[in-house]
């Protein structure tokens, strides 16, 4: 304060300049010189009384605090022998399937490095170049369409990711029929990506022939096929993995210790959702020009007898033949055949594909389980292209036993995001990439910690933001970009997409023996559960679940 | 030259520019601060987020580890020195070029350009001419209405420098 006083008073001696003596000049020359250090001080006291509000927030914190990271990737086990594997269905996913393994085509390729040229941000080709090898060949292909099964035996033997200059590896071997493809000695695990209405019958048989099996999810199409997979898996000993990567997001791990430390209080409600709002989103795939009888198998696409006949009993004894068809099965149609999850005849609808991601995803934080029972609604509302699979769905699951409700809702015409949210008397988590929880103001957990004004409640209390070492003190401006994706999206300097880590993860337990995340009886949980979901919507009732007798039962 | 057109500075224009100067050092120095206070800060999400011409550059910054950690070394402590000369007056013209440096990067890195959106919201609206460099304007007559000669540091450093 003194300085500044003195400082205005300097004016008027302007013209005794001159006439100053030495000590007085260089008194005055001190104080103009360090006439703004106060303004330090200022910044300092500042600075002092946020870091201690700040350093409130975190010890308030601390009930946050997790002592371990979240286990970083474990190397691939040096002496792991190269696994053989069979690729079963080599349409979309099962191209994406093959590109998470490190084989794609040597166009995909060049298309990637092209597109590295055209905008030097675009890194893809770089980062598909750099992902780890997992130490596996593509042995042989199976598809029924001859330009997907070409397209894999190119992607199969395009060993060293190059582009159309590329030099190939061996050639895999096509088959015709996946059961060929599963009798074949040098195959040791398939990958199974095929339409709905095959997954479970392709899992059993590649069990009962001990192949180990990666399978696309919803793990069943039919309930009776859904007991006799668990069975055979069990007797066979094969390493099954059920096709839900989300089992490889880092904070659905860090969610599920929220939940098991009870950080939530008692959960009542869990809200999720499915939003999309274009065709593709709608299964409306695009039909490839080269389809047509004479490259397409159309008679091996039906299904198989035993499978179609179950699916066909339960629609007609349970008075739902209008659900069925209405092409006659035999009939070749190019729509049915790259769009089938339009109709009931080869699909499972939103609750298979779609539905059981977030079902996946609960179950892995909250070991729910199969639920108590199932109430579905819905209808075509928006796609009337003449599919019989719901467009708008609404399923809520009883967990009777855990006094709590799974509701999950879609519509394939909005887009407008839904966060998952688990909803507890104590706080509230939105769960996607990153975590929020935001304390509840009637919570008696944190009852103190609210009247002492530790906690705001009603405001997002905790971030868990993925590679973050430090929880909680997170800028606003990083979460913001975290959110989006842009922040952490490499891990030790790379990007990893979740896919590839669980097939890592299946590739790692057929070496080791052990039980990967979604296993059969994980797959089980889901399965069922998707089907109570499916017919509570067939059906317009009630399904239940007899624990005890391992059954759906009506309402 | 420059201890003559100090002289002629009327007093309240002495005192406005250094209040300028200062308050833009405070701007400084706590954006600064902030950074040094935020565990594993780091303008990876900025930089991607950038647009406009130079976009590729700083996207090029921000993918390569050892030059994003050198942005990062640099981002924290640049500002935070830049704040705290600002302030005291130090070595001022040297300040005054490293905060104009700052201001054309996060401008080049962020310019509001018609059509172009930024995931961070800005708290105010843009149209070619934002904050960043209006302050660069103000960093550039300060560079020119020097003042640490009269208030500041420079006054016992230089002249001591000089004698």
């Amino acid at each position: 304060m003194s300085e500044k006083e003195i400082t205005p008073n300097d004016r008027g001696n302007k013209q005794d300049n001159l006439n100053q003596k030495p000590v007085s000049q260089g008194r005055r020359d001190a104080i103009k010189a360090l006439a703004t250090v106060p303004v330090l001080g200022a910044m300092a006291y500042g600075v002092y009384r946020k870091r201690k509000q700040e350093m409130r927030n975190i010890t308030s914190a601390d009930m946050f605090h997790f002592n371990s990271e979240v286990s970083p990737l474990t190397p691939l086990s040096s002496d792991g022998k190269t696994i053989r594997l069979g690729i079963i269905g080599s349409g979309i996913r099962g191209k994406q399937l093959m590109i998470a393994l490190g084989f794609a085509t040597p166009q995909y390729v060049e298309d990637l490095i092209q597109a590295n040229k055209q905008n030097s941000s675009d890194n893809r080709y770089r980062d598909f170049r750099e992902q780890e090898d997992l130490k596996i060949v593509i042995t042989a292909v199976c598809d029924i369409f001859d330009v997907h099964a070409e397209e894999a035996i190119a992607a199969g033997s395009n060993i060293n990711r190059e582009g159309l200059k590329g030099k190939n590896g061996t050639t895999p071997k096509r088959y015709h029929s996946y059961r060929e493809l599963l009798a074949a000695d040098d195959v040791d695990a398939v990958v199974i990506a095929s339409p709905d209405h095959w997954h479970g019958q392709m899992a059993l048989e590649a069990a009962r022939a001990g192949k180990h099996v990666y399978l696309e999810k919803p793990m069943t199409w039919t309930v009776p096929e859904t007991y006799a997979l668990r069975e055979e898996v069990k007797k066979s000993g094969v390493i099954f993995q059920l096709g839900h990567q989300n089992r490889q997001v880092e904070a659905y791990t860090r969610a599920r210790e929220i939940v098991a430390k009870g950080l939530l209080g008692p959960v009542s409600l869990i809200e999720t959702g499915t939003n999309r709002n274009d065709p593709n989103g709608a299964w409306v795939y695009p039909i490839h020009p080269d389809a047509n009888p004479q490259t397409i198998d159309w008679k091996q696409f039906e299904g198989d007898p035993d499978r179609v006949k179950e699916y066909m009993d339960y629609m007609t004894s349970t008075g739902l033949a209008k659900y069925v068809g209405p092409d006659p099965r035999d009939r070749f149609s190019l729509e049915r055949f790259f769009r089938w999850r339009c109709w009931w005849d080869y699909s499972t609808g939103l609750s298979g594909d779609l539905l059981t991601h977030e079902y996946d995803a609960m179950n892995q934080i909250m070991d729910l389980g199969i639920p108590s029972s199932a109430t579905s609604s819905g209808g075509v509302y928006f796609f009337r292209d003449g599919r019989t699979v719901p467009d708008v769905l609404q399923t809520s699951f009883e967990f009777a036993d855990r006094g709590l409700t799974m509701f999950y809702s879609a519509t394939l015409a909005s887009q407008f995001k839904r966060n998952r949210k688990i909803m507890g008397h104590d706080a509230t988590m939105e769960v996607g990439n990153t975590l929020t929880v935001t304390i509840d103001p009637r919570s008696e957990q944190y009852r103190d910690k609210i009247e002492n004004g530790t906690i705001k409640p009603g405001e997002p209390f905790y971030h868990y933001v993925p590679g973050k070492s430090i929880d909680a003190v997170t800028s606003a401006t990083e979460l913001y970009f975290a959110e989006r994706g842009l922040l952490y999206s490499y891990v030790d300097g790379k990007r990893y997409n979740t896919t590839y880590l669980h097939l890592r993860e299946w590739l790692e337990c057929i070496r080791s023996g052990q039980q990967p995340s979604c296993n059969i009886d994980r797959g089980f949980e889901e399965a069922i559960t998707a089907h109570m979901g499916t017919r509570a919507y067939l059906e317009g009732r009630t399904m239940y679940w007899d624990a005890e007798k391992e059954e759906i039962i009506r309402g | 030259m420059r201890s003559k057109r100090n002289d002629n500075y009327s007093t309240i224009q002495l005192y406005g520019l250094v209040i300028l100067r200062v308050l833009i050092g405070w701007y400084f120095l706590y954006e600064g601060l902030a950074k040094v206070f935020t565990p594993k800060w780091t303008a990876y999400g900025y930089l991607m987020d950038s647009q406009g011409v130079f976009a590729p550059f700083f996207r090029m910054i921000a993918e390569n580890q050892s030059m994003m950690a050198a942005a990062d070394f640099i981002n924290i402590w640049g500002l935070t020195l830049v704040g705290v000369m600002l302030i005291l007056g130090l070595l001022e013209k040297a300040s005054y070029i490293g905060a104009a440096l700052f201001l054309i990067l996060y401008y080049l890195s962020h310019p509001p350009l018609l059509h172009v959106e930024y995931l961070l919201p800005t708290e105010g609206s843009y149209l070619w001419v934002d904050k960043n460099l209006v302050m660069l304007a103000a960093v550039a007559v300060l560079y020119f209405f020097p003042t640490a000669m009269r208030i500041g540091m420079d006054r016992i450093m230089l002249k001591n420098k000089s004698k």
